[in-house]
């Protein structure tokens, strides 16, 4: 075939090839995405566009009574970010620098630490659920064996310990994700400068401090991202332990649950509220966007090459 | 000496961990395995004497298999629809040079960042329109684009890593250009085509939230859907309950025993790296 030809043949080709999924992109999340920002502007009665609203709809979110469950809302995803953040940063560092200090038995533990990921959160959730029933649910009658009075430990139930409890579960399910990217960043760390530095005299805890860990920045940046991403648009575990309203009594109220309740309306009120709800999808969206943004620069600020 | 201490005190850290994760996985088995009023009686009992009655229960309700059977569906057709579109367009992208490329690239980019979650409500009134609300396809067709933007990028770079000269002897041979990519290309990607295909299809697997705003008829739910409407259901039956969590987990499980390498690789993809 001559050059032309072959030319001709990779032009209709490239549209032929890109055409069916740039099409379903645009039009299942392009759009869509576009129309939510459009929706808050407007004024809604159930899913009928009615007139322009301006700003009516953020003014809303603001003042009573969308107001306060929206500050308590923010509250719950704050504290979800900090707790997680915290735990799982750690817990995945110290598991990954375990796993990295094995030769032998590496891959079994690595396959077990990441095991729950692959749950979905509905088995979790339910899981979770009927392992912390206060009632016969195994972890209070272990708690009781060993002399202490589990009967008042509610768990998912106390408006007190739901929320952390709810962070231990999102731990568990997720810990082993972050285990693996630290424990990739390890790797990829060049062996030479941990020996340079052992035959100089420096102690495993120094070449932890002052090589491994700053070497870790670019995994941290990864991490640090996804979970404020993840702790911002929290929706799934607190749906399924307490349902819509945040359960108990808003104690793991959301963002992302508010956001459903004025979506598609919630046990308390079936009338939706698509004016505001778009409203908060947007400063969400607005949220998890300047945050990671903003945190992914700080962060890679620090990277170093190694 | 010291060296083996602390070597045996990683090993203790990794071992704490194993049994945090295995044993809850282990009672939500043991338990599927009793009978309800023996349940109740002691939950922290082995089952000596395996119930199996439990799971004939749940699959007797009926509701079960369909569940299990849209979940194949939406999943696989999903999958089917991914892989052809991130092969076609991770080819184009990969391989040729044409006017435009850099505007399509950053385009797929973007879409990794939008949340589907925070469209839902256009999406609904989107699909309402379409008529594709209540039905598989539809979801199959929003799951498709929500993954789009990832699989391309990894198939772009996979076909953009094999060496050009295979190309070229091709064209020589007088191959046509799907004939190069059909026959030479595809089956080199193969690892990539792995990558997506678990990075894809098991969030869309394990998801509830997207069935659960597009799909009312109890005939079309997909299986962690119904896990929420039998768990209302059997409240207090525990035997029942467990053995329905655990025939919802065990595809995945069974899956994660033969490819766990593959798994950890494909759900990572993205987050780490080379």
């Amino acid at each position: 075939m001559a050059k032309s030809g072959i030319k001709k043949e990779q032009n209709r080709f490239t549209w032929l090839l890109l055409t069916p999924g740039i099409l379903l992109i645009v039009v299942f999340t392009s759009i869509p995405a576009f129309t939510t920002l459009s929706y808050s502007f407007f004024n809604w009665t159930g899913f009928t566009r009615g007139t322009f609203a301006g700003i009516e709809n953020f003014q809303k979110l603001f003042t009573f009574p969308f107001r306060e469950q929206f500050l308590s809302a923010l509250r719950h995803n704050t504290l979800v970010f900090i707790g997680i953040y915290l735990i799982q940063t750690a817990g995945g560092i110290f598991l990954a620098y375990s796993l990295y200090q094995l030769r032998r038995g590496q891959r079994f533990f690595r396959t077990v630490a990441f095991f729950p990921v692959i749950f979905s959160l509905v088995i979790v959730g339910y899981m979770w659920q009927s392992l912390l029933n206060p009632f016969n649910g195994p972890i209070n009658i272990l708690i009781s064996k060993l002399g202490i009075d589990s009967g008042s430990l509610l768990w998912l139930g106390d408006t007190k310990t739901a929320l952390p409890t709810m962070v231990f579960i999102n731990l568990w399910r997720w810990v082993g994700f972050p285990t693996i990217i630290f424990l990739a960043g390890l790797n990829a760390i060049n062996t030479e400068y941990l020996e340079a530095a052992r035959i100089d005299g420096a102690s495993d805890s120094q070449i932890f401090r002052k090589i491994m860990f700053p070497l870790l920045a670019p995994s941290m940046t990864i991490v640090s991202v996804l979970t404020f991403i993840g702790a911002f648009e929290w929706f799934d575990l607190p749906f399924i332990l307490g349902g819509s309203n945040g359960n108990p009594e808003g104690a793991a109220d959301t963002l992302a649950l508010m956001f459903y309740r004025l979506s598609f309306g919630s046990a308390d009120s079936i009338a939706n509220q698509i004016g505001v709800g778009s409203a908060l999808g947007v400063v969400i969206f607005v949220i998890v966007g300047v945050g990671a943004s903003f945190g992914a620069k700080i962060l890679r600020s620090r990277e170093v090459e190694g | 000496m010291k060296h083996l201490l602390t070597k045996n005190f990683f090993r203790a850290v990794l071992l704490i961990n194993a049994l945090t994760v295995l044993l809850p996985v282990f009672f939500l088995f043991n338990s599927a395995l009793r009978e309800t009023n023996d349940f109740a009686r002691n939950p922290l009992v082995l089952a000596r004497k395996p119930y199996w009655a439990n799971f004939k229960q749940v699959w007797a309700d009926g509701s079960f298999a369909i569940y299990l059977k849209n979940s194949l569906i939406v999943t696989g057709g999903s999958l089917l629809l991914i892989l052809v579109c991130a092969i076609g367009a991770g080819f184009v992208l990969g391989r040729y040079n044409f006017k435009g490329q850099n505007l399509i690239i950053g385009f797929v980019l973007t879409g990794m960042l939008i949340p589907a979650k925070l469209a839902i409500l256009p999406l609904f009134i989107q699909l309402k329109w379409m008529h594709l609300l209540n039905s598989h396809l539809g979801l199959i067709l929003v799951y498709t684009a929500g993954a789009l933007p990832a699989a391309i990028f990894i198939m772009s770079g996979f076909f953009r890593a094999l060496p050009a000269d295979l190309d070229n002897a091709a064209r020589i041979d007088g191959a046509s250009e799907g004939q190069l990519l059909r026959r030479v290309l595809v089956p080199l990607v193969k690892p990539g085509l792995a990558i997506v295909a678990i990075y894809s299809a098991i969030p869309i697997w394990n998801d509830f939230f997207l069935p659960l705003v597009f799909l009312q008829d109890p005939e079309k739910k997909t299986i962690m859907q119904g896990l929420t409407a039998f768990f209302g259901e059997y409240q207090s039956q525990w035997g029942a309950l467990f053995a329905g969590l655990t025939l919802a987990a065990l595809p995945l499980i069974v899956l994660y025993l033969l490819l766990s390498e593959q798994f950890i690789k494909g759900l990572t993809a993205g987050a780490v790296k080379g």
